[in-house]
């Protein structure tokens, strides 16, 4: 029962935190803490593939984009659409294009797949990068947000920064929620047991590819909630969004805050953006801070070498040391 | 005269299986019968872990058919022969090995009642699973360990573990590859005890090269040599066969 209790304090406290924090903050940090709430989203649907079943993509973003898109194309171009249809449709389109290129790419195994993921997310790019459909290299403007409203009531103006960030919050917190639960069911479990040996999995009787092909379409799926809301915040698309760039970062963001944990993917996607805004900051770097990537880099390099298992690591990393110092003097 | 205990519970006709040029598996026909221990052996090369794979399903069939039960099972792929009660262990310990050794087994038996679809229930609460773990690591001695991370166990225990996983899926079959292998006399002491234990309500297939091991558990040996069966039956007709001195037992016992 207390440890029940004790493993509920974290969440609440974080809950808390993400309700209050905007009495304290307007204006751009609060659209800063909003954009990075998405890409947590983003890294969470990810983690499902590469921290929870062993699956390294690099081809994520293109269910991102994908997602992101289908909200501006799908949308009326002088009207507003209904949340209620629109976030499913687009999380569909993520999901279809998810399942076909699973099904096709699971075939594949460790840097073939990580190749075929990208192949895939590339075609997608250059659909977009290169035909008229979404505008071009342009890309294209949502015109009107789309609208919360039930019987002709609107519950909620997406339009509103503070509304908008209090929906990206819960959104965020759900998806945490159904995956805490998700990974502990006996599919997550399953999973978890692909992750470790696949060939174990098989022997004793489970047909592995459709539990993966089920962890990746649904990974595509949420990484399409992510997606639907960066379109909705931006009120804009272009094709950057499903760029290998965009792949490669929220892998970052899962290497810096550490795999196999969903608090990872999160404080990950936190670290990430946060230092990409602080090697921005041209107050402290002055003209160098043209060369943010650098110093990001590097940073992310030192942070591999020197926190193996990433921030979330961090305090098992220094009970370690702590606990072969004190080995070390007790020997001494 | 027909006796329903007799018959086969995994029936291997004519099997065969090349790589490219090389028959690994050449024309092997055998039965596994419940309560029998039925051992493979061979110098190395001659084939018996490739008859195990193809048996399992784990590498496709050249040639021939696999029955379990009565049912012709040579176009299933793995998971639905194992499904069906066909349980293997490998020669290289496969094992889950960051796992509590419960998880392990009830990992294993899951498999028997996955429900992919509810993604609610935690799967420690799964009845069927959390009482097939418990059997299968009672019968395997290893309920001492249940809390322990199988990484780790000793060699030994791995091992154990390795049989306890194929229990819990509650199989009718089970192939053993090599399960003495690299195993102090204690320890071999202990999993001959195991298998000796596994012929009631299984029938084993055992790949060994420990020869008085086999010769101690074994009811019926077969003795492959180059892919093909050179002599198939019980034990003291197989060791008196001068074709099989000749092949295999005669250089083991030079060395």
């Amino acid at each position: 029962m207390t440890d029940a209790r004790s493993r509920l304090v974290a969440p609440i406290l974080v809950i808390a935190v993400l309700l209050a924090f905007p009495l304290v903050v307007t204006g751009f940090y609060l659209e800063f803490t909003t954009k990075v709430m998405i890409l947590a989203i983003f890294a969470l649907s990810l983690e499902l593939l590469v921290g929870a079943t062993g699956l390294v993509s690099l081809g994520h973003a293109a269910f991102y984009g994908i997602a992101a898109y289908a909200t501006v194309l799908l949308s009326p171009k002088y009207g507003a659409a209904s949340i209620f249809w629109l976030l499913p449709a687009t999380v569909a389109c993520s999901a279809l294009y998810a399942l076909v290129v699973g099904a096709l790419s699971l075939r594949t195994k460790g840097v073939y797949f990580i190749m075929v993921t990208l192949a895939f997310a590339q075609m997608a790019y250059y659909v977009f990068h290169d035909t008229k459909l979404g505008g071009g290299t342009d890309g294209i403007y949502l015109n009107v947000k789309p609208v919360v409203a039930l019987f002709g009531n609107s519950l909620v103006d997406l339009g509103k920064p503070l509304a908008f960030y209090y929906v990206v919050a819960a959104s965020l917190v759900l998806v945490f929620a159904f995956l805490a639960v998700l990974l502990e069911s006996r599919f997550g479990r399953a999973l978890a047991g692909i992750k470790s040996n696949e060939q174990r999995m098989r022997a004793v009787g489970f047909s592995t590819f459709w539990y993966k092909l089920a962890a990746f379409t649904l990974a595509g799926a949420l990484a399409g909630v992510a997606g639907f809301l960066v379109a909705v915040k931006d009120g804009f698309v272009n094709p950057e969004l499903l760029s290998w760039h965009e792949s490669g970062a929220v892998l970052l963001m899962l290497i810096l805050g550490g795999m196999g944990r969903l608090s990872g993917a999160v404080l990950g996607a936190f670290m990430f953006a946060l230092l990409q805004l602080f090697f921005q900051w041209d107050a402290v770097f002055g003209e160098f801070a043209k060369h943010w990537q650098l110093l990001l880099g590097g940073t992310i390099i030192a942070c591999v070498a020197f926190m193996p298992s990433g921030l979330i690591g961090l305090p098992a990393q220094w009970q370690a040391w702590r606990a072969r110092r004190g080995k070390r003097t007790e020997d001494a | 005269m027909h006796d329903k205990a007799r018959d086969p519970l995994l029936r291997a006709r004519s099997v065969t299986r090349r790589f490219g040029g090389l028959t690994a598996v050449s024309d092997v026909s055998l039965d596994l019968v419940e309560g029998e221990i039925h051992a493979v052996i061979g110098t190395n090369g001659a084939g018996k872990s490739t008859l195990i794979n193809v048996l399992a399903g784990e590498i496709p069939i050249t040639g021939g058919a696999v029955e379990l039960n009565g049912t012709d099972v040579t176009a299933w792929p793995q998971p639905k022969r194992a499904r069906a009660g066909l349980g293997r262990s490998y020669q290289r310990t496969t094992i889950f090995p960051r796992f509590t050794v419960f998880e392990n087994c009830r990992l294993a038996a899951q498999a028997a009642r996955q429900q992919p679809w509810n993604w609610v229930a935690p799967a420690s609460s799964c009845p069927v699973s959390t009482a097939a773990a418990a059997d299968a690591l009672e019968q395997a001695g290893l309920g001492a360990l249940a809390t322990r991370i199988a990484g780790v166990l000793s060699h030994g225990e791995k091992r154990q573990l390795e049989i306890a996983m194929c229990l819990a899926t509650r199989p009718r079959v089970l192939l053993l590859d090599e399960p003495l292998a690299g195993m102090g006399p204690e320890e071999t002491e202990r999993m001959l005890g195991l298998l000796a234990g596994l012929k009631t309500g299984h029938a084993v297939l055992l790949v060994e090269h420990d020869m008085d091991a086999v010769f101690r558990v074994s009811d019926r040996i077969t003795v492959m040599v180059n892919g093909m069966v050179i002599a198939s039956g019980l034990p003291q007709v197989v060791r008196a066969d001068p074709e099989v001195q000749l092949a295999y037992l005669g250089e083991g016992h030079d060395g």
